[in-house]
């Protein structure tokens, strides 16, 4: 195990804030680094195949934040990301890597969309319906990646592999009801539960396009941040991440920390997949499984785990699916284009990991001994 | 209804020859990775483009036993990549798995586009079964060259994790890299090694799924295949041969839903497509936790801690 100088030295009080500031400045400066190193590798792939990387670049601005429709639809497509950039900071603070958020947002808003089957055609109120939706796909997907992170905690199980495992089967859950007993007979091409009709879909903040997923989204991020960084459950949670023996030797409840975290996490998924529901697509189909969950991954790695930070990371995402459907047409390219860009910023970012305290400009200069 | 019953077991038996093998594969290359001590994830990525290169260099050069060698080489070039950022300092090889994952299957998706209703020539098949004169026993022992090429690679892996130099050495790395260093041997060195190798494997075991069964390329193609197989590694304890009898009891397992299928049972299909999974995940839970598994488990592994 390699220390790096600046953990090892002795840092008199007063350099403390400044240890701070460099150690943020090095954590925004590095993921900026791995973009611009990312955007500059992937033109060269464009080269190589025959495409105009600064047409590529420009039409990314401009599907994402070119005009007040673009920027309207990057965030529209934010908001379920910030969600499932959330779904996998928390349980990464504590130290696992839970890659199951798709399945937790899929099962969350079949779930949600499932149970406004008989509320709707019962004639309840949306104002009632709305919430019951809202929870139910919070605690489907609480639950789903809670269990994950039980079989973690209990029989030790990978939970990289096992939360990933879920997701296929969560899938499979839901194509299992959708093309089956809750399919509805009008939707002959396309399997999908009943519409839960106009009058129960969720408009826009007003005066604007944007849904009310990214209120929640941001809201969220925000309360997450504080439960992590300013509340003792945070910091123990915090602490079982950076040494789980030191942890447990403390007699923290790591197990139901742990538990809780992975609940956090599907509540935040399967809040996404109720948004889906609600304001997309009006019903559950396999329109759900759009790949958020993955997005969200990488939209969780560029913010450092951070919850603040997944908020402006999402929205660089968002922008980048929002352009994704014109440079499709504009520059006849597959709309894979965005997957291979995103791997590559993901591989990139992963290796700029090394750089972390090599550089001088980001350390304290040591005064005291050193131990 | 015992003819439905002979039926299905008929079928699951040829279901797990066909089905086994990109599980075998994957599956012997992630123990070579995991038995120098480092764990790859990322071997799904690498079969589904593994899959689509050795459809598109079947396609395009008219041999397919060209695809698969293509095949090997392009998960060579993501495994060598793993190999290579995982070695430096203070990277994490879980999410480096995950991110060769998603840029796997990113690239195969981009340059697969045209090769998805094009044919291309496929991988023959030796014929087993005519002798016994049952039209669907001979159909279900249509064996394809690659699966006899799994089990002599898992007995030869096996023999020289034993029996050979270089299999000391690579177990010694994945037990100890302290004693492997004492030795001097350069552990980034065998785990570059035994990563771009294992990415290899993989990628072949692509090739047989776009090649051979089911024989085309498309999005939907591999479904977690490479990372049940990555799974299947600890339940088989880091074993080649036991990693064969578990691609094998898998793909029965995968072939019980299109087997019932035949006979006309069509109630539960969507159970029976996520069987794996749940028998993946089942697996896990037994196998997680068990003395022997400790036992077997290399002791550099972050897997397992």
């Amino acid at each position: 195990m390699t220390v790096q100088a600046a953990d090892n030295a002795v840092v008199p009080v007063e350099k403390t804030g400044n240890l701070q500031f460099l150690r943020f400045a090095e954590s925004i400066a590095i993921p900026v680094g791995a973009i611009i190193a990312s955007a500059l590798l992937f033109a060269v792939f464009l080269l190589l195949i025959g495409k105009d990387p600064i047409q590529f670049y420009a039409l990314v601005w401009t599907g994402g934040f070119g005009s007040s429709f673009s920027i309207q639809n990057s965030l529209q497509r934010a908001a379920p990301l910030i969600l499932t950039g959330l779904a996998f900071a928390i349980p990464a603070r504590i130290g696992l890597t839970m890659i199951g958020g798709e399945g937790a947002l899929v099962l969350g808003g079949f779930a949600s969309a499932a149970i406004a089957i008989p509320l709707v055609s019962g004639g309840v109120p949306p104002l009632v319906t709305l919430p019951v939706m809202a929870a139910t796909g919070i605690i489907t997907g609480g639950l789903w990646v809670g269990f994950t992170g039980w079989l973690k905690y209990a029989r030790g199980v990978n939970e990289t592999i096992a939360s990933l495992l879920m997701s296929y089967i969560a899938i499979a859950i839901m194509n299992f009801f959708v093309e089956g007993a809750l399919r509805d007979p009008a939707s002959a091409n396309k399997p999908s539960t009943m519409p839960i009709g106009d009058a129960y879909r969720i408009g826009s903040i007003p005066g604007t396009d944007v849904h009310w997923g990214l209120a929640a989204g941001i809201v969220l991020a925000i309360v997450l941040w504080v439960l992590m960084s300013r509340t003792t459950f945070g910091f123990a949670a915090r602490m079982t991440g950076g040494n789980l023996r030191a942890a447990r030797a403390q007699g923290l409840p790591v197990g139901w920390l742990m538990v809780i975290c992975c609940m956090i996490a599907g509540g935040c998924a399967g809040l996404a997949g109720f948004f889906e529901v609600a304001v997309i697509h009006g019903q559950a189909n396999a329109s759900l499984v759009a790949g958020y969950g993955f997005t969200g991954i990488l939209v969780a790695f560029l913010a450092r785990q951070n919850p603040i930070a997944v908020i402006p990371v999402a929205i660089l995402f968002g922008a980048l699916a929002a352009a994704g459907g014109v440079i499709q047409r504009r520059m006849d390219m597959p709309d894979a284009t965005i997957l291979v860009l995103q791997g590559m910023l993901f591989v990139v970012l992963l290796v700029s990991d090394t750089l972390y305290g090599r550089f001088k400009i980001f350390q304290v200069k040591a005064t005291g001994d050193r131990t | 209804m015992d003819n439905a019953v002979l039926t299905v077991l008929i079928a699951m038996l040829g279901g797990a020859i066909r089905v086994s093998t990109p599980f075998m594969f994957v599956a012997l290359g992630e123990t070579l990775t995991e038995k120098s001590g480092r764990i790859n994830l990322g071997l799904e990525g690498n079969l589904v483009l593994g899959a689509m290169v050795a459809y598109a260099t079947s396609y395009l050069t008219g041999s397919p036993w060209l695809g698969v060698l293509a095949a090997g080489m392009s998960g060579l070039f993501l495994g060598a990549l793993h190999g290579y950022i995982c070695k430096l300092p203070k990277v994490n090889d879980i999410a480096v798995g995950i991110a060769m994952m998603s840029f796997g299957t990113g690239l195969a998706f981009f340059f697969g586009k045209p090769f998805i209703q094009p044919q291309a020539p496929k991988l023959d098949s030796i014929p087993l079964g005519d002798w016994t004169g049952n039209p669907a026993l001979a159909q279900a022992l249509q064996v394809n060259p690659l699966f006899f090429v799994g089990i002599f690679l898992a007995v030869a892996m096996s023999w020289a994790f034993r029996n050979t130099k270089w299999g000391l050495i690579v177990r010694m790395t994945g037990d100890s890299a302290a004693s492997a260093k004492a030795m001097g041997v350069s552990v980034d060195l065998v785990r570059f090694l035994a990563t771009a190798a294992g990415g290899f494997l993989a990628g072949i075991g692509g090739a047989f799924l776009s090649l051979y069964y089911p024989g085309i390329w498309n999005q939907g193609l591999s479904s977690g295949q490479g990372l049940m197989a990555v799974a299947l590694v600890i339940f088989a304890r880091w074993d080649p041969i036991r990693a064969i009898f578990a691609a094998l009891f898998f793909g029965a397992a995968g072939a019980i839903g299109p087997a019932l299928q035949a006979v006309g049972i069509t109630s539960g299909y969507y159970f029976f497509n996520a069987a794996p999974y749940i028998l993946t995940l089942v697996i896990m839970i037994i196998s997680a936790g068990s003395k022997a598994s400790a036992r077997d488990a290399p002791g550099e592994l972050s897997i397992t801690k």
